[in-house]
């Protein structure tokens, strides 16, 4: 489980005929209608949809917080829809990183431990923790403030220390829910230049749900959800070009 | 793991000192409870043992009636009392006894000078002093004429001699026991309270003979006080003792003993008994209220990880464990339910040394209940915190991310 799965030939993720369904009989409701999916490492695939598309429900069976109904999922070429709970857990510990809207920092905990709590549950020991820690603010731009508490910084140093906290793990992959929906646009250019940079300068594969076209715009593949399907899925030609 | 889990434990309970202090205030109470109720308990039972060997390990009292009756119950009916022959007796035929003493005692007041004090008067001699094993303050014991012809001497009590003296000199004074005209002759030392309530030092000693003659008006003797020698037991001394005053009183074999042989063994053995029931049932009483504290404790860590629903999600979608999760509120709740059982802990043996000085008994702390408080008040907060701490392992990430 804990093999590199990105060494394994063949797409990083892939869906088969995801379904996820809630509820029964009449309160039914099909979030996913069979998805079919795959991720190469080192992409950086934007998600997109209306909201009831289906898209959150998708990056939550990605990112090994809910199982499918239906359907297969294999990560690095193994299949990972039937495991248990603390298996997915350690999936997620060694594997993904998360960031979210809201940042979903531990309060009253400072910077540097909340970006330590990966590493606690890896079971690292204090002193290495702490020095992984440190780099990734480093990394993240938030060098000396390692003792502030999420009260005392701004929205996006919040939201770099969740991206600090996502890849002192040395993830592959990144799963951004709606990363830039708290802040303004200045801000979320800056927080999108640094997943950029990890995606292209580490090779973390990133899957960033968005409603914000402009921050789409940084990906290079954008999917689109409708009603549980995915509507379209095609190469984001900008930056390809950028690219070039 | 189990490090962190416990400093993480720490940073949440400090987070919420008072709310954390009034949650353990169950345990506290019933940790402090038990402790102090052990610990004054113990201090009594010292306290007998020690009041005993005041009156001598080695002594037996012997008296007139049917068994069963303790020390303070009155002489039986019918059965005939005990005489001088019967002290002397005692002493003389049974080897395992060392000094046997004979006892009459009458509650009388003293008068010296205009001061009233009504007192025990004990007719007795100087064998009385050995036996109880009991030095003079001053002055001398009785001369064996004033024993032999029972002449008015006396020997005062401590206090006695404080009620009638003050800080005077009693010796050679004159006091009066009803018409008897009493020359003091000596005082004893302090012996303090027994454990049964009475101030031994309210006494004075005269010679039986004259006791017999001017106070009883009959030659009766109403209690035999014998020491056994040391180095053989008061039992063997009991049924020697047992044995000689049958044969003496002509009590057939299958006829029930018409006298008394009291063991102060027995006595203590009595008194510490009851001593451990009353301990026993108020330390139940304790366990009830820790119990009622291992709920408190559960209460407040279902409320806790329902406010901390999103730090759990937090935890559950960086990679933790249900173990993990729920070794981590586990923790909690035990180090929360130790810090009461170590609070209650202190508290308990404040109350305890303050309850032994108000009860002028020894300070008896016991290491084993202290540690059993302890242990204890882990598996409270264990057993208490378990159903919470799975409550929070078997959350689901999504929802509980979503949790506002």
């Amino acid at each position: 489980m804990n093999a590199a799965p990105a060494s394994a030939s063949g797409p990083l993720i892939r869906l088969e005929g995801i379904t996820k369904i809630y509820g029964s009989g009449d309160a039914e409701v099909r979030a996913l209608r069979g998805i079919d999916m795959d991720v190469n490492a080192g992409e950086f695939v934007a998600i997109m949809g209306p909201s009831g598309s289906g898209k959150s429900t998708a990056m939550n069976i990605l990112g090994f917080l809910d199982k499918p109904t239906a359907g297969h999922y294999f990560f690095g070429g193994a299949a990972v829809d039937h495991l248990s709970r603390d298996q997915l857990a350690l999936l997620r510990r060694n594997f993904l990183g998360f960031v979210f809207q809201g940042y979903n920092l531990l309060a009253r905990t400072s910077a540097l431990d909340n970006v330590e709590l990966p590493l606690i549950y890896q079971g690292m020991a204090g002193t290495k923790r702490r020095q992984l820690a440190r780099e990734a603010l480093a990394k993240v731009g938030l060098e000396g403030r390692e003792d502030h508490h999420p009260s005392q910084l701004s929205g996006g140093q919040q939201q770099r220390v969740a991206i600090a906290r996502a890849i002192v793990t040395n993830p592959d992959v990144i799963l951004a829910d709606e990363p830039t929906g708290n802040l303004d646009t200045a801000r979320s250019h800056e927080i999108m230049d640094l997943l950029t940079d990890l995606n292209r300068k580490d090779g973390i594969t990133i899957l960033m749900v968005t409603h914000e076209p402009d921050m789409a715009e940084y990906a290079d593949r954008m999917v689109h959800f409708l009603d549980g399907l995915i509507e379209s899925d095609s190469k984001n030609n900008k930056v390809a070009s950028d690219a070039v | 793991m189990l490090y962190e889990a416990i400093r993480l434990a720490l940073q949440a309970i400090l987070r919420n000192a008072f709310r954390s202090f009034l949650t353990v205030l169950g345990i506290v109470i019933g940790v402090a409870a038990v402790i102090a109720m052990v610990t004054v308990g113990q201090g009594s039972t010292d306290q007998v043992e020690a009041d005993v060997s005041t009156l001598g390990t080695n002594l037996l009292m012997i008296r007139p009636g049917q068994p069963s009756q303790g020390p303070g119950s009155g002489v039986g009916g019918s059965a005939a009392s005990l005489t001088m022959k019967d002290v002397d007796a005692i002493e003389q035929q049974i080897a395992s006894v060392a000094v046997a003493a004979p006892s009459n005692s009458r509650s009388m007041t003293a008068i010296f000078g205009n001061v009233n004090y009504t007192t025990t008067v004990t007719g007795t001699d100087n064998r009385y002093l050995t036996a109880r094993d009991w030095d003079l303050a001053s002055g001398r014991s009785f001369y064996e004429s004033e024993q032999r012809t029972g002449s008015s001497a006396c020997i005062l009590g401590d206090t006695v001699r404080q009620k009638l003296f003050g800080n005077g000199d009693p010796l050679g004074a004159s006091i009066r026991l009803k018409q008897i005209a009493c020359r003091v002759i000596g005082t004893l030392e302090v012996k303090g309270a027994s454990s049964f309530g009475t101030d031994q030092d309210d006494i004075i000693l005269i010679p039986i003979k004259a006791f017999q003659r001017r106070i009883s008006g009959n030659q009766d003797v109403s209690m035999i006080y014998a020491s056994i020698r040391t180095g053989i037991s008061t039992e063997k001394g009991k049924a020697d003792i047992e044995s000689l005053m049958r044969e003496r009183r002509r009590i057939g074999p299958f006829e029930e003993d018409d006298f008394n042989v009291f063991d102060m063994k027995q006595i203590t053995s009595m008194l510490t008994g009851i001593t451990s029931v009353l301990t026993g049932l108020l330390s139940a009483v304790a366990a009830v209220s820790l119990l009622v504290g291992g709920i408190g404790i559960m209460n407040i860590m279902l409320v806790s990880v329902t406010e901390r629903t999103r730090e759990i999600g937090i935890r559950l979608a960086v990679g933790a464990t249900e173990s993990q999760v729920l070794l981590q509120f586990l923790v909690e709740a035990i180090v929360l339910s130790l810090i009461g059982g170590l609070i209650g802990i202190v508290l308990g043996l404040a109350l305890g040394l303050l309850g032994s000085r108000l009860l002028s008994i020894p300070f008896a702390p016991d290491a084993t209940i202290v540690l059993a408080a302890f242990l204890f008040s882990a598996l409270v907060g264990i057993l208490f915190g378990y159903f919470p701490a799975r409550r929070a392992a078997r959350m689901d990430p999504i929802e509980a991310l979503r949790h506002q």
